[in-house]
């Protein structure tokens, strides 16, 4: 993050909004004495080819990208008869819900024929304390490495971040070994702890970054009042962290539940999370493939992190940008 | 050299740095000078931090370290279900480059990659430059741009895989409209079926990129533009020879993360084409998983995960010498 320095963001004005986004991330409270400027409001050049040129290049890409959540959608809500017909894009004559009711609580994966449901729950079951051990564990050591620095432990972060580029694939095989001979391999607990094993770099830079931008006088002050570690952590830093807990917060549940490979290896078959058992109910199934049931699931499986999404909007960007260093 | 270099850094502390971008270079120095006071409050080995830093410890220690260094023995090792303690030199790599569907998936990555990522930040960094030009609802066509990238691999390897299929898909819509021979059935296609995935990750990425480069974009300073203007210089001219390497930046850290999907690439090709028709899109991270469970050879997998992992090293390192050394010049 950069140093936030106000006569640069009054000289030029549309570095403004990026400066008080940045503030408003890493200090809330110097934000808040610079009132946001505005944009200067340019004016808008009349329509030219060129501009037309833009607005065609992008309404086309737009649709581009449109086109897989409407096919998804229009298939979901098709009954067989008419997809079996060959119009992906058309519109269905007979809507009909009875695929999302399918994909909820009928389709089988295997034997099982108890929906996607199963799944949904599995991944809400791990989501949940993942998201919450991970961050814990992320702010605690951005707050160590920031205020205290403890020798050495700028090298130990170092070799974390190294570690978020070693591809899973080295590690996988040795944590199965770990985890199974402490009794934690196949289960909820060791999935929890494997997410937040590999969510420790980002989790840990994000939280490092924030509180490196918080002024070092305020730990001072703490600490010559008396504060200890826990103390100060718990009351002074926390409460001031929420901004980047609700970043983390979107990152870490829109990662976990997209997860597969961690989920397929180490969940275990009874906590499937749901990105692994819609695969399953997809791709392994035998017989006729019912595309209106498989797209409902896939929608609802998609449904989590694309709710997160819209509603965060500029927050997602922001955590995917401080986040960038794993990706 | 380096005693110099220390002198200079000695003279110039006791004076705020001056000039640059450094205007807070100041308050760096005096709240410096304000520390040395209260040293005592921090003590060298603070107890309390380092048991809170204790988890960071063991997972750097056991899960990254450790790993790796068991993963780089097994690969000289003859494991197969079970790691074995002997040692059979290079033998595991050997074996590892005349497996055909080794060196296929490596073909087919390298190819994969190359698309990919250039696919990716061509179409990223057009969404973002013409974003950039003061069009009307840009927030909802952002929205647009990103939201794949909040879908799973699994989703987006699924949406394709039904998009595509060839009897009722993309093919059959294309018959429909009147082109009676239109052929576009790569994902049942040995020789396209990577472009699949290309087409399918490149929807879901461009997104990213997109974001990173708006955000560079939007840094660009409007000085720039009226001097252009001024000069009578073109706009794609000046994105061409100023604005975008002036991006530098921004692009290195959008290939740092594309380079990491590809060689993740996992999830989407389980999903899509599960390595089929026959091995035609197998990929390096299928092929371990493949030989780690389904197999019952880890020797093997740990040697090509070894080769993946020294690969990707030998790929980053660059980037972030770079990017440490332009991180050192800013500190000055």
């Amino acid at each position: 993050m950069s140093t936030l320095d106000p006569a640069e963001g009054a000289a030029s004005l549309p570095q403004g909004r990026r400066l008080a986004e940045a503030a408003a991330a890493t200090a809330g409270a110097a934000a808040a004495t610079t009132a946001r400027p505005r944009r200067p409001r340019p004016r808008r050049p009349r329509f030219s080819p060129a501009r037309i040129g833009i607005y065609a290049f992008l309404m086309i890409c737009a649709l581009f990208f449109l086109l897989p959540l409407y096919v998804m959608l229009v298939t979901s809500v098709k009954p067989m008869d008419e997809i079996r017909l060959g119009n992906l894009l058309a519109w269905p004559v007979h809507l009909t819900l009875h695929p999302w009711v399918d994909a909820w609580q009928a389709a089988c994966t295997g034997l099982d024929c108890n929906g996607i449901q199963v799944g949904f729950w599995n991944s809400v079951r791990i989501v949940v304390p993942s998201t919450v051990l991970s961050i814990a564990v992320g702010a605690v050591n951005g707050y160590a490495l920031s205020f205290w620095r403890p020798r050495g432990a700028g090298w130990l972060f170092g070799v974390l971040l190294v570690g978020a580029f070693i591809p899973y694939q080295v590690m996988i095989y040795p944590m199965v070994r770990v985890l199974a001979s402490v009794h934690l391999f196949s289960s909820l607990p060791g999935i929890v702890v494997i997410h937040t094993i590999f969510g420790m770099p980002v989790m840990t830079l994000l939280f490092r970054n924030y509180y490196a931008g918080i002024p070092l006088e305020l730990f001072k002050a703490a600490r010559i009042d008396g504060g200890g570690f826990w103390r100060i952590f718990f009351q002074l830093m926390l409460p001031m962290s929420l901004p980047i807990i609700v970043v983390a917060m979107i990152l870490q549940v829109t990662n976990i539940w997209n997860d597969y490979l961690l989920g397929l290896v180490f969940a275990g078959t009874k906590n499937l999370p749901m990105t692994v058992q819609l695969n399953n109910i997809i791709n392994t199934t035998t017989g006729e493939r019912l595309y209106n049931v498989n797209m409902a699931a896939t929608i609802l499986t998609s449904l989590v992190p694309l709710a997160v999404y819209f509603i965060s909007g500029r927050w997602f960007v922001r955590g995917i940008a401080s986040g960038a260093v794993k990706g | 050299m380096g005693a110099l270099k220390s002198q200079a850094l000695a003279d110039v502390a006791g004076k705020p740095r001056h000039g640059g971008a450094h205007a807070g270079g100041g308050g760096e120095v005096t709240a410096a000078r304000q520390r040395r006071p209260l040293r005592p409050l921090r003590k060298r080995w603070p107890l309390a931090a380092w048991i809170a830093l204790l988890p960071m410890l063991l997972t750097v220690v056991f899960a990254y370290l450790g790993t790796m260094v068991w993963t780089a023995r097994v690969s000289f090792s003859n494991s197969r279900t079970f790691p074995s303690n002997d040692f059979v030199g290079f033998t595991q790599y050997v074996r590892l480059f005349h497996n055909d569907r080794w060196l296929v998936s490596l073909q087919h990555i390298v190819l994969y990659g190359a698309c990919f990522i250039v696919a990716c930040i061509v179409i990223g960094m057009l969404l973002a430059i013409f974003i950039d030009q003061r069009v009307s609802a840009e927030g909802v066509l952002r929205t647009i741009f990103l939201y794949p990238y909040a879908m799973s691999f699994v989703a987006t390897g699924l949406v394709w895989q039904w998009i595509l299929n060839p009897s009722l898909g993309a093919q059959a819509v294309l018959r429909k409209i009147g082109f009676a021979h239109a052929h576009f059935d790569w994902i049942v296609d040995q020789d396209f079926v990577v472009y699949t995935l290309v087409i399918a990750t490149v929807w879901q990425a461009s997104g990213l990129v997109m974001a990173l480069m708006l955000a560079g974009l939007r840094g660009v300073d409007d000085e720039l533009w009226k001097a252009a203007r001024l000069d009578g210089i073109p706009r794609w001219r000046v994105y061409v020879s100023i604005v975008i390497p002036m991006l530098g930046p921004s692009l290195s850290t959008a290939f740092v993360l594309l380079f990491v999907m590809v060689v993740k690439l996992y999830d989407a090709v389980v999903a899509m084409t599960q390595g089929g028709p026959g091995t035609a899109s197998e990929v390096p991270a299928k092929f371990i998983m493949d030989y780690l469970f389904g197999r019952a050879n880890i020797g093997l997998a740990s040697a090509a995960s070894v080769v993946m992992l020294l690969t990707v090293l030998a790929i980053l390192a660059p980037f972030f010498y770079a990017r440490s050394r332009a991180a050192a010049r800013k500190d000055g």
